[in-house]
């Protein structure tokens, strides 16, 4: 049995000393105190000339909490920067929302706040604001996060799905599926013990070199629940073209392809928490590519299809048999199959 | 990917492709006047369209999308018996991710789990003994479904459990058996294949001798094959060979898995175990004779069936699905009423839409553009 003041119980969400004292002792210490004169409700920025505020949130109940390559820490920073830094934005500062269940342990927490913070400093992010709920034992999973976060987006830019033209290449920038294999194994239902790593890592590094070799890029999206198949179909509908892929140009690592061989998945659906699509104009793939290719993040980076005229808003998967099939929407999550 | 890849390999597609083109023209068969071949197993289905093949053979050999995928044929109200087990405060109720979202009459499984019952996916029947051994004070069921494929797995762990005099296991049964089911199909008077692709993983425990039958009584010619693309393009090619050269058998195509006497220890622990069953229900076909299993009166004790006493009401398929004519190969998945209108992947009224692996579900997600074409027919 572990001792009780080493859990987290109803008092520490009751809003006196309890809560006052988890907040100094157990997040500031590894968030850093934003104003030094006191602890305020709210934190204050504003946009440098010439920009807009991009704006999102987003929230994490990953379970297990600890994955090869990750925690919900480091996916509930990563998930907020991607999702601004997609849009062409800076991320700046992200807002940390803690729902915890009583009798989680403390150390636990602590675990997954220095991990917020080293994701933080390595994203070039701040957290400034924050709140804990505590719940009843059994009312949630050990530990839920939600981050907002704030970025700045240059005026010029102007990267969304309807973008995508007849003639673009699609480029992605890491393996596919990394990220929903290391949960299939973590869940260790499997007993697979698979050598891979969830690909959980900031993008807007990456972003801001590709935007640095070309500024018409026309869309970016960074391939979380649903997949690489669940991004451009979206792209494909929201533009109205049709996204033609090449099947033998999309990188999976092979353990991953033997995962989903083994159960039935199919890694075009499978999760990623650190890989981006990006649709540019043909004549700058290259040039966009080998900017990818220099950062750590874009490594793998490969073209793996293009934008055609039809059929209009769908996906077709060329297969490396020369057959063709249509890549749709799921209408849930992926499951097993029987046999 | 090592004894994977080396069945994909586009040339040797190529090749295959080639010799089927081939001997589809020196058969006289085309769009209007096809060979007409069943695919018997989902698994099939699946990689058919996964790998786009159906568009790659001539307009001349013609798919039919067999009744092999146990999802999809499992009746309505064996999920409402299901549902009803779970329903009870001391169940655990365990079972395989694709039967969580088959319809009941009243609700899925995921469904039921969502409204509190505890429902876990597993990927072996091994993982719910656990549960049973780890969880004493609950009773654990296991909801056994599939063909010979799966039924040895949850007939080692009947007899695990009843080595080690587990009480708190129990098997919900509903495993069937292929050959009963393809003898229905051969029994239509209407019948309109030419020849099987035979199954390979249930020819891997039972072996290929059970299938002779097809061949010398009914004439038609048996392929038994694997579920790589290469391994359904040599089947093709291998039938067509037997009509090319007037020969009618039951071949082997997957020959490094399947022996021709399957697996003996898998088929002596499915007999100590199960026993046919007079009637069982299929969504879509009906009641066929002696086509699902039972467990035996010694292992009653481990029977969620007798223990719970489930009530197993037959619950009529709705009127408008067309499942059974699919099945049998004499409309399209397109051509059916309520295909891709009242009957879709996310609100399935017909066994065939339910599994990735079922025809109609397949041509809905692969094949969006037979969607498009089934509009234009109805439009014209």
């Amino acid at each position: 049995m572990s001792d009780a003041r080493d859990t987290i119980t109803l008092a520490h969400g009751g809003g006196g000393r309890a809560t006052r004292s988890l907040i100094e002792e157990k997040i500031l210490r590894h968030f850093g105190k934003p104003d030094p004169k006191g602890l305020q409700d709210h934190a204050e920025l504003s946009p440098p000339p010439r920009h807009r505020i991009a704006f999102t949130t987003d929230s994490f109940v990953v379970q297990p909490l600890f994955f090869p390559g990750g925690d919900i820490g480091k996916l509930a920073i990563n998930g907020t920067v991607n999702d601004l830094a997609v849009s062409g934005a800076i991320p700046q500062v992200l807002s940390c929302g803690l729902i915890l269940e009583e009798g989680l342990e403390l150390s636990v927490l602590e675990q997954v706040i220095d991990s917020m913070a080293t994701a933080a400093t390595k994203a070039q992010v701040q957290i400034v604001t924050g709140d804990i709920k505590v719940v009843e034992k059994g009312a949630a999973d050990q530990l839920f996060i939600n981050t907002t976060g704030i970025g700045f987006l240059p005026e010029n830019r102007n990267i969304a799905s309807w973008r995508a033209e007849v003639g673009d290449a699609v480029l992605v920038s890491h393996f596919l599926g990394d990220h929903g294999a290391a949960i299939v194994d973590a869940r260790g239902e499997l007993s697979l013990q698979i050598p891979v790593e969830s690909d959980c890592q900031p993008l807007n590094g990456l972003i801001a070199q590709m935007l640095a070799v070309c500024t018409e890029i026309h869309c970016l999206r960074d391939a979380t629940r649903g997949g690489v198949a669940t991004v451009l179909n979206e792209f494909a509908q929201d533009s109205g073209v049709c996204i033609h892929l090449w099947e033998q140009q999309i990188p999976v690592r092979e353990v991953v392809q033997g995962v989903c061989e083994i159960l039935g998945l199919d890694p075009l659906y499978l999760a990623n928490e650190g890989t981006l699509i990006a649709v540019v104009p043909a004549d700058q793939a290259e040039v966009v590519l080998s900017a990818m290719r220099a950062h750590p993040a874009g490594q793998h980076s490969c073209q793996i299809g293009v934008v055609s005229e039809s059929p209009k808003r769908r996906v077709i998967l060329k297969t490396a048999f020369g057959g063709e099939r249509v890549v749709d929407v799921l209408y849930g999550e992926q499951l097993p199959r029987i046999c | 990917m090592k004894y994977i890849q080396e069945f994909r390999d586009p040339e040797k597609a190529k090749f295959l492709l080639q010799g089927i083109e081939h001997l589809t023209q020196q058969l006289n068969a085309t769009a209007e006047k096809p060979i007409r071949l069943m695919e018997v197993c989902g698994g099939h289905t699946h990689t058919i369209f996964k790998f786009g093949l159906e568009e790659l053979l001539p307009r001349g050999i013609d798919l039919i999308h067999g009744p092999g995928c146990p999802v999809c044929v499992l009746p309505m109200n064996r999920v409402d018996d299901c549902v009803s087990i779970a329903e009870r405060e001391d169940v655990i109720l365990t079972t395989f991710g694709d039967a969580m979202r088959v319809p009941g009459s009243h609700k899925s499984l995921l469904q039921a789990k969502a409204a509190g019952q505890d429902i876990r996916m597993v990927y072996s029947p091994m993982d719910a003994l656990q549960l049973a051994r780890i969880n004493p004070e609950r009773n654990v069921v296991f909801f056994g479904l599939g063909f010979e494929t799966t039924m040895p797995g949850t007939a080692f762990t009947v007899l695990q459990a009843k080595a080690e005099q587990i009480p708190n296991f129990f098997l919900f049964c509903n495993h069937i058996t292929i050959i009963p089911t393809l003898r229905a199909i051969l029994a239509d008077s209407d019948l309109r294949l030419d020849g099987f692709i035979g199954p390979g993983h249930v020819s891997m425990i039972i072996g290929t001798e059970g299938y002779d039958f097809i061949a010398s009584k009914h004439r038609k010619p048996f392929v038994v094959a694997g579920f790589e693309p290469l391994d359904i393009l040599q089947s093709v090619w291998m039938l067509l060979k037997q009509f090319e050269e007037q020969r009618c058998e039951v071949e082997n195509q997957y020959r490094r898995v399947v022996p021709t006497q399957g697996n003996l220890a898998a088929q002596e622990a499915m007999d100590q175990v199960f026993q046919l069953r007079e009637q069982f229900e299929w969504r879509g076909l009906g009641s066929i004779p002696e086509s699902g299993v039972e467990m035996r009166q010694e292992f009653a004790d481990f029977d969620a069936e007798k223990v719970f006493a489930v009530r197993n009401v037959p619950v009529v398929d709705p009127a408008e699905c067309q499942c059974g004519e699919v099945l049998k190969g004499r409309l399209k998945p397109w051509q059916c009423q309520v295909f891709g209108k009242s009957c879709t992947p996310d609100n399935p009224i017909g066994a065939l839409m339910v599994s990735s692996e079922g025809a109609c579900a397949a041509y809905y997600n692969y094949g969006s553009r037979w969607r498009e074409q089934a509009k234009a027919e109805t439009t014209l």
